[in-house]
Parts: C-alpha cells; sequence; structure tokens
C-alpha cells in the first residue's frame, strides 16, 4: 500500500450516494464498481485559482444584464464560502445559473411550455471578498416540471458551482428557499439522507439585508471541503 | 481547532442538464494552444452510461499542478485547468500542456496525469479520476495506477492515435475507475 494519506471521505449520510434510484437518471450514470482510494498528492492537494479578470460588468446583477427589467420576484442572494475549519475562502470562483420566474431555462432542451423574457438569461460569476462573502442580485426562480415521475415539480432552487483552496474543494449544488412545499417530494434534494445536511442547503430570509420597498434577500453559506493545515496563522479575522 | 468544531460540508448536487448557462462561458475563454506548440496534447473522447449510449450533457474538468508555473498574475487564467463539455453525440476534446512528471510525498515520482473531475445530469455527486498517457514509460511504476487491479488500469489510460483517446464510461462492464471522495 502507498505510504501517503489518502483522500478523505464525506462523512456518511452528509453527501449523496452517486447510486440513487429515485433519482431515475442516476441508474444508469452512477458507478456500480467499488470506488478506489486515491492518494493524496501534489494533484490534490492543488487547484486552479481565477483572478478578478474574469468577472464582467453585471455578472453579480443578473436584472442588468439585458438592457431591461426581466419580469420576477427581484432577490438579493448573499453568503460566505467557509472551509471545514470556518475560515473565510477568499478569492474563490462562484458561477450561479438558474431558471427564470416562469420556470423556464435560456437553453435548448428546456421544452417546458412557459415563456423565456428576454431581459433575463440566468447565469453570473463572482470571487469571493477577503471574509469568504459573495452576493448578487437576481430573479426568484419559478418552480418547475420535468419528466422524473408522473406530476414530477422541481423546487425553486439556484444553481451554484464553486472552487475552494484546492481541486477537491470543488462543489457543484443547489440553493433552495425556505418554506417550499415541494422540496420533500423531490428526489434530487432528498438523495442527500441527512435531514440537517438537506436543511444546510436552504437558505434563510435575511430581512437584515433585504432593501425597504425594493427587494428581500436571502441568505447562504457554502462550507467547502478542506481545512487549513496551519490553524493558527489566520491573520485577518 | 477541536473535531467538534469542524463544519459540515455542503452536500452537492447534480449539475443538471442546463449547466451550459452557467458554465460555459469559462470554456470559451481558456486561452487557445498553437496548434503547432511544443507539448500541446489533446484528448478526444466520449463519455458513455451503462447502455454505451452516449452522455450529450456531461461537464468535465481536468487539472495537472505543475502546469500554473508558467501563468503569473492574479488575472492569468490557471494554465493547468481545462473545463470542456460533450456534445450531442457525447463527444468531447480539451487541448491542454502535456503534463510533467509530478513528486510523490516520499521522493518517488508520479507519471504524468491529470486528474479529471466528471459532472453530468443523473451525478448527483461529480466523479473524480485521473488520465495518464499510454506512451509514458513511467506508468508502469505509477503508485497509484499500481494499486488499481490490473483488469481495471486500462481505463485510466489514453490511447494514442492522431491525439489521445479516452473514453468515460460512468458504469458497466468497462466501468471508469474513480476515486472516492
Amino acid at each position: 500500500m502507498i505510504d501517503l494519506r489518502t483522500v478523505e471521505t464525506a462523512i456518511p449520510g452528509t453527501q449523496p450516494d452517486f447510486h440513487y434510484p429515485p433519482y431515475l437518471s442516476s441508474i444508469a450514470r452512477s458507478p456500480r464498481l467499488p470506488l478506489v482510494l486515491l492518494p493524496e498528492t501534489l494533484t490534490e492537494k492543488t487547484g486552479p485559482v481565477f483572478g478578478h479578470g474574469l468577472i464582467r460588468l453585471h455578472d453579480d446583477d443578473l436584472t442588468a444584464q439585458h438592457g431591461g427589467d426581466p419580469i420576477g420576484e427581484r432577490i438579493f442572494v448573499h453568503g460566505r464560502v467557509l472551509d471545514e475549519d470556518g475560515r473565510p475562502v477568499r478569492g474563490a470562483l462562484v458561477e450561479v445559473w438558474q431558471a427564470n420566474a416562469s420556470g423556464r431555462y435560456l437553453h435548448k432542451v428546456d421544452i417546458h411550455d412557459a415563456p423565456l423574457d428576454p431581459h433575463f438569461s440566468g447565469a453570473g460569476r463572482m470571487i469571493t471578498d477577503d471574509d469568504g462573502r459573495y452576493s448578487f442580485k437576481t430573479i426568484k426562480p419559478g418552480a418547475y416540471p420535468w419528466g422524473n415521475h408522473s406530476n414530477a415539480w422541481r423546487p425553486a432552487h439556484i444553481h451554484f458551482s464553486l472552487f475552494g483552496a484546492g481541486i477537491l474543494s470543488r462543489l457543484v449544488t443547489q440553493m433552495y428557499f425556505p418554506g417550499d412545499p415541494l422540496q420533500p417530494l423531490d428526489p434530487i434534494f432528498n438523495s442527500i439522507p441527512d435531514e440537517e445536511a438537506r436543511r444546510r442547503m436552504i437558505s434563510r430570509l435575511d430581512m437584515d439585508r433585504s432593501e425597504p420597498n425594493y427587494a428581500l434577500a436571502y441568505a447562504w453559506d457554502i462550507v467547502l471541503r478542506g481545512r487549513s493545515e496551519t490553524p493558527f496563522v489566520e491573520a485577518r479575522r | 481547532m477541536t473535531e467538534d468544531s469542524r463544519l459540515i460540508p455542503t452536500g452537492s448536487q447534480t449539475v443538471g442538464p442546463f449547466f451550459r448557462i452557467g458554465l460555459e462561458y469559462l470554456i470559451g475563454r481558456t486561452p487557445a494552444l498553437d496548434v503547432d506548440a511544443a507539448g500541446r496534447i489533446e484528448i478526444r473522447g466520449r463519455v458513455l452510461d451503462r447502455d454505451g449510449i452516449p452522455v450529450p450533457d456531461a461537464v468535465l474538468e481536468f487539472w495537472a499542478p505543475h502546469l500554473t508555473v508558467s501563468s503569473s498574475g492574479p488575472d492569468q487564467y490557471p494554465a493547468g485547468f481545462r473545463r470542456t463539455a460533450t456534445d450531442t453525440h457525447g463527444n468531447f476534446s480539451v487541448a491542454a500542456m502535456r503534463p510533467a512528471a509530478v513528486p510523490l510525498e516520499n521522493g518517488r515520482m508520479q507519471a504524468p496525469h491529470m486528474l479529471v473531475l466528471v459532472f453530468a445530469r443523473g451525478l448527483l455527486r461529480h466523479l473524480l479520476t485521473r488520465v495518464y498517457f499510454e506512451d509514458e514509460p513511467g506508468n508502469m511504476a505509477d503508485a497509484v495506477l499500481q494499486e488499481i487491479p490490473a483488469e481495471r488500469r486500462a481505463t485510466l489510460i489514453a490511447r494514442l492515435e492522431n491525439s489521445y483517446q479516452w473514453d468515460v464510461h460512468l458504469q458497466g462492464p468497462n466501468e471508469t475507475v474513480f476515486f472516492a471522495w
């Protein structure tokens, strides 16, 4: 055996199984042979760093990208990206995409009979600041039907893609909204066995950051895999 | 910090079928490599499901750390990183600089390889694998490859034709070796 530490595996229940039959698409697309332990080498301990040069005007304002106001409920979304020690993940690239207020994606394979919005394409990106914070303005996405089972509807969600300190911190997930009755019916949401872990995918209404007479705000913190190897050199907290 | 105060990483969810909206821009912004550039390699392949059906909605991300040595400044595109997506026939291709051998901590070298992350509709968590290159003499001695059952090892090695050919089998008799995370 290789005398190196292997890549740590998730705490049981806190991540979805690869093979989760209630989500039909997973049945023929998920591995069935045993996963192999991988030593943590230089390849695994490093990862890409994206600079601010990647970010363009209005990448953090999905309501201002197409020359007019999109239809729907304007919202702010913000939060912090943290590592497993609770330290901010700085300079992390956060990519988001979502359906419009009618529950329709601007994508050729979305055949849901709901209107597209010429003022909304539903994509954004940002880089976290020194406190690990991100924020953007958007439209609250609508629920939409999908073909998984009879009368299947996805709860409203925003897709998130994140890069952390190393490639193993990589995370693609979905942010949900509080009080959405579709969540308990959704096999993608329910693919995470642990109830607390599911709950942590739900944002919270944040009245402190809401703007009176303008828009509500939702807060959602994200924890990426990985921890600082040198716990006491944190300089800026 | 004590173990008790450790935060639990946020759960993964599928990239879904509409990821191009949010992820495709980066493919277009990857600096092009001159076709004749020394050390340029191209990896082509398909992503296939249990039944050999091409997967037209997969994203692959390739990472090789040593390449970032040549990138400088905070606004540079990370040279060791490539993102690509499959087309309607499940085909992908990616051009990159040939990775160098990278050290193991115990002084041995690893054969040149790239770490590969696979995202797709149907994958609730992304998959982690590696691609090696069949014309690299170091493969036989590579510590990671050696740990993989011999009959599955070939799933991680790209064949050299005009370009490197490497298919990803998500499931089935030729299932690619994926690593635990």
